[in-house]
């Protein structure tokens, strides 16, 4: 490979290489605006300077004007809540659906299915229904029960779990182990990759819902982030980006720099869990 | 289907035991605010019940911010539905027939029973009422109230040889003013537009400017009936659509209302009409001497009001009513009423309140504040009717179609009239 | 062969799951057809029965015939760019090209950013006179300023470039895996037959990747009915419902207007579409990728 190191760079990696950047500067404009404007006083917004003088006041007028570490808290109850119901419900369905025979399973298994595509965002109508006749109504509870039984999730697990060798799991059985005993010992373990990459999309969905939450919660007590923003950014008055953008940096930072920290991984665990 | 019904009542009798944990001593009270003005309200709100708590021993007041109005009249209506709904909020005006409708609210009237109590009612401006009051019957008592005016860019002005401190008394006012702001750099483009009048989101209520102005009113007081297409609403849509097709003073298209405060800011425009709820917003962030006026007249002055009233849910105790509308008079008393104008900026409800030496002190700082005093006198209540979203909506989309070109006006204000017949005729 | 005991375990380990799934998908999607021959209730009045009244006055509703035809195209112009996008973006990220760490970084960041938020952000870039794009424009081609949100007939475009940069990079992570995992033996003998990257390219990666293309296809679909958050800080569906789509017409219709009996009659069209979808693209999944 030594003699790629000394080979000039040719016509076409050139124009791709250029091409790569100016799809990326595009792609991270809205970013780069937002850090812009959150660090820089209003006067600023849309006056580009290199010698602009720098601020945190944005964020400390976007902490006192909303509860915004209250709004941080409510997604990261409902994210994880959301998370931990899902890898439950899915992976027993999963098991059923991978390790049993049973009467009615294709039937069942279509229907699983089906939710790939009408998925509760849209069944918003009925949906409402259906939880203020449970009374929950304006509950964190109330945001994650459409959700936690994913189609999605049954899905890839189901899939990775049919890849597990029979002789594992015969193994396990003579020496007695219970189903619930395979399933901790020999098929989790196994599928890692799949829990992994497939939380990541979960919690990056739950993160940035918006629909369901602002229908379903009218108190600061439940709502997540993004309708505290949506409340916050409403107002009578004008729009303030500067103040905006702080308070989206702020709500969305941590999840930010996370997901760019292990996006190397992510990828490794979207590529062993077999969902490309 | 069994396992629905099983979870159904396990969820519902869990949630029943905790509602049960809290026990009334005295009354207590629910009461749902919204906030549209950031977060200095909510706080003021807050600080205002506690005080009156503090000085009533048998009445307990739970204020929950319940966000947008949006937000808090669907809470309302969902906790009614419920049959848990809060004793007192405050919602939007324009929404009495809708929570009227729905039969979830009572008139104030059958707790009125002193001659103080008779004068208090009395003790609010007519402009507000007529967003208040239906059948005879008031059922909303103001509070968080606002009426659009006109703001205008001294510098400009003076720069365009106009006198500054003179904006525009009339239409053909503003169409003259107008062209002498209107800027353009060497590429003949323009830089510096005469008026911005935003038209996104919810256009009918600027418009309702121009109806007022040219002496027509959008719908009858029972809620019932609209005149969208009344020869003079189609006359000061077409005056709102020259502005920018045929005298070119205003930047064409829709205007977005949220971005209208930074592009005055910005001189993109030398004059705009917003919200009095942008006073102080305005005053903090203009980079240059502005105005404050009331907005331009045609065959009389004339604009909207705006925001919200106090509303007493029906289903409530008398103890819980008579609480609620004791509290509602003490904190739309001019002392109260005083703090609350000049926390937020709204308009105090009644000539009282102007009277109080808080005031007084505040509008001699802030002259622009008594602009919207004076406004009321011309002032008319804001579009509201049965079916309320619906109808505004239908009426909205009308007039953005006439703006963006999309349909003349005269054919969009004929089909938003007989849209708004079909929805309302149930309630004639 | 099928012990007795094993299907009660089978039943045992779905039924959990089974709840939520028939509580919150299909259940409701059996009552919003119900729903959608009732009236609105009202106060202490009960819906009532009222046949096909809320699907004639579907037909005859001009606003439901222009969001079916907005998400139309919304879907037309969303899935084929932004899954064309994720491609390359994957090609290039997976490739020995300067700056591709930094540049994977921003392609994949609008995937973390709620798109609530960013509409504000993306607010600004189209708004007339000092937004982004007309200083872009007045500062380098002196052009006059363009009100492109307050177009009807730029709006929908406007709101499809939202819809790209947001979902692009999301679908890129999945070609990205693909790619990986793609044997680099290929790629030797393609150069050693003296094969240009672009045969390469398609005679070999496209028909590799396919069964990731069908899988990104089903999202973009179900992302181009979905997708409506960003409607809410922009337009709010204007001018004249030029951006409104077909999710955002039945949360109005629903919580706005409360009409819980039309809005289900838009369900059910939602729905139809869907089933339609959801029937063609089985098949094609079923071909592609089997999982017995």
């Amino acid at each position: 490979m030594s003699a790629n190191k000394i080979r000039l760079p040719t016509f076409d990696t050139v124009l791709n290489t250029f091409a790569m950047w100016f799809l990326a500067f595009m792609w991270a404009l809205p970013l780069l605006y937002a850090i812009w404007t959150a660090f820089h006083p209003a006067a600023y917004e849309t006056n580009f300077v290199w010698n602009a003088p720098l601020t945190l006041d944005n964020f400390k007028s976007a902490w006192a004007a909303a509860p915004f570490a209250r709004y941080f808290f409510n997604t990261v109850l409902l994210v994880t809540m959301i998370l931990v119901c899902q890898f439950v419900l899915c992976t027993l369905a999963a098991f059923a659906f991978a390790r049993f025979e049973f009467p009615g399973r294709g039937i069942l298994f279509t229907l699983v299915l089906l939710q790939l595509l009408v998925m509760p965002d849209i069944l918003i109508v009925e949906n409402y229904k259906t939880i203020r006749a449970l009374d929950l109504v304006d509950t964190i509870v109330a945001i994650g029960l459409p959700y936690i039984a994913s189609g999605f999730g049954i899905f890839l697990l189901r899939q990775t779990f049919m890849s597990v060798p029979k002789e594992l799991d015969e193994a396990a059985r003579v020496e007695g182990t219970s189903f619930l005993g395979i399933l901790w010992k020999v098929y989790i373990p196994l599928a890692k990759p799949t829990y992994l990459a497939y939380g990541l999309v979960s919690v990056s969905h739950h993160w940035n819902n918006f629909l369901w939450p602002l229908i379903i919660t009218n108190s600061v007590e439940t709502r997540p982030v993004t309708v505290g923003l949506s409340v916050f950014s409403a107002i009578d008055a004008g729009l303030e980006w500067s103040v905006i953008n702080a308070a989206t940096l702020m709500t969305s930072g941590p999840l930010l720099i996370a997901f760019l920290l292990f996006q190397r991984q992510f990828v490794q665990s979207f590529m062993r869990a077999g969902i490309r | 289907m069994k396992p629905l019904g099983t979870l159904r009542t396990g969820i519902a009798s869990m949630a029943l035991m905790m509602g049960m944990a809290s026990t009334a001593f005295a009354v207590d009270l629910e009461f749902y605010f919204p906030v549209a003005v950031g977060g200095k309200a909510a706080d003021t709100i807050q600080a205002l019940t506690d005080e009156y708590v503090a000085a009533n021993s048998g009445v307990n007041i739970d204020a929950v911010y319940a966000g947008s109005y949006g937000d808090t009249v669907t809470k309302a209506l969902t906790a009614s539905r419920g049959g848990k709904p809060p004793q007192l909020s405050v919602i939007l005006s324009v929404d009495m027939f809708t929570l009227i409708d729905e039969e979830v609210i009572m008139p104030f009237d059958e707790l009125i029973e002193t001659d103080d109590d008779k004068a208090w009612l009395e003790s609010f401006y007519p402009a507000f009422m007529e967003n208040s009051q239906t059948g005879g019957k008031t059922y909303g008592i103001p509070f968080q109230r606002s009426t659009p005016v006109l703001y205008w860019n001294k510098e400009a002005f003076a720069e365009a040889g106009l006198d500054p401190d003179t904006p525009p008394a009339t239409w053909e006012e503003t169409i003259e003013m107008g062209k002498k702001l209107v800027k353009k750099d060497s590429d003949g483009n323009v830089t510096r537009w005469g008026v911005r009048i935003p038209s996104s989101g919810f256009p009918y209520w600027l418009f309702q400017g121009l109806t007022t102005q040219n002496d027509v009113i959008l719908a009858n007081s029972d809620g019932n009936e609209t005149y969208f297409d009344d020869p003079k609403v189609a006359e000061a849509l077409q005056y709102l659509v020259d502005l920018s097709t045929k005298h070119e003073v205003m930047a064409p298209g829709i205007i977005e209302w949220g971005a209208t405060p930074k592009a005055f800011f910005e001189g993109q425009t030398a004059m705009m009409w917003t919200s009095t709820g942008n006073l102080t917003n305005v005053r903090e962030n203009a980079p240059f001497d502005f105005g404050v006026g009331l907005l331009p007249g045609n065959k009389r002055r004339g604009a909207p009001t705006g925001g919200g009233n106090f509303y007493i849910f029906a289903e409530s105790s008398d103890e819980q009513k008579k609480a609620a509308f004791d509290f509602v008079k003490w904190i739309t008393q001019p002392a109260q009423a005083a703090k609350w104008t000049i926390a937020t900026g709204y308009v105090a409800p009644g000539p009282a309140t102007w009277e109080t030496e808080e005031m007084k002190a505040y509008t001699a700082d802030f002259a622009p504040a008594l602009v919207a005093r004076d406004q009321l006198e011309f002032a008319v209540a804001e579009l509201s009717t049965y079916e309320n979203q619906r109808v505004t909506a239908v009426f909205n989309d009308a007039l953005a179609a006439a703006i963006t070109g999309a349909k003349s006006v005269e054919e969009a204000l004929a089909e938003a009239q007989e849209k708004a017949d079909a929805i309302l005729k149930d309630y004639r | 062969m099928m012990h007795k005991r094993e299907w009660i375990y089978g039943w045992l380990f779905l039924s959990p799951a089974l709840v939520f799934l028939f509580t919150f998908t299909h259940y409701p999607a059996v009552t919003t057809v119900i729903s959608s021959f009732f009236s609105t209730p009202k106060g202490r009045r009960p819906a009532k029965f009222i046949g096909l009244e809320n699907y004639q006055a579907l037909i005859q509703d001009d606003v439901f015939w222009k969001v079916l035809l907005n998400n139309f195209w919304f879907a037309l112009g969303t899935i084929p760019i932004s899954i064309g996008l994720a491609l390359l973006m994957a090609l290039w990220v997976n490739s020995h090209l300067k700056g591709k760490t930094l540049s994977r970084v921003a392609f994949f960041a609008p995937t973390v950013l709620p798109l609530i938020a960013v509409a504000n952000i993306w607010l600004f870039f189209y708004t007339p006179g000092f937004g982004l794009i007309d200083q872009f424009r007045s500062g380098l081609f002196g052009l006059p300023a363009i009100n492109l949100l307050g177009n009807p007939d730029t709006v929908l475009a406007a709101m499809i470039v939202v819809a790209i940069w947001k979902e692009a990079g999301f679908f890129m992570i999945f070609y990205l895996a693909a790619l990986q995992s793609v044997p680099p033996v290929l790629k030797e003998a393609a150069d050693v037959e003296g094969a240009s990257s672009f045969y390469y390219l398609r005679k070999v990666l496209l028909p590799l990747l396919m069964p990731t293309t069908l899988f990104v296809s089903i999202n973009a679909v179900i992302n181009s009915f979905r997708l409506v958050d960003h409607i809410f800080v922009m337009t709010e569906g204007g001018p004249d419902n030029a951006s409104s789509l077909l999710l955002y017409y039945i949360y109005e219709t629903a919580f706005k207007y409360w009409q819980s009996g039309y809005a289900a009659t838009l369900t059910v069209v939602l729905l139809i579409l869907l089933s339609i979808l959801a029937i063609g693209q089985f098949f094609l999944f079923d071909r592609k990728i089997h999982y017995k």
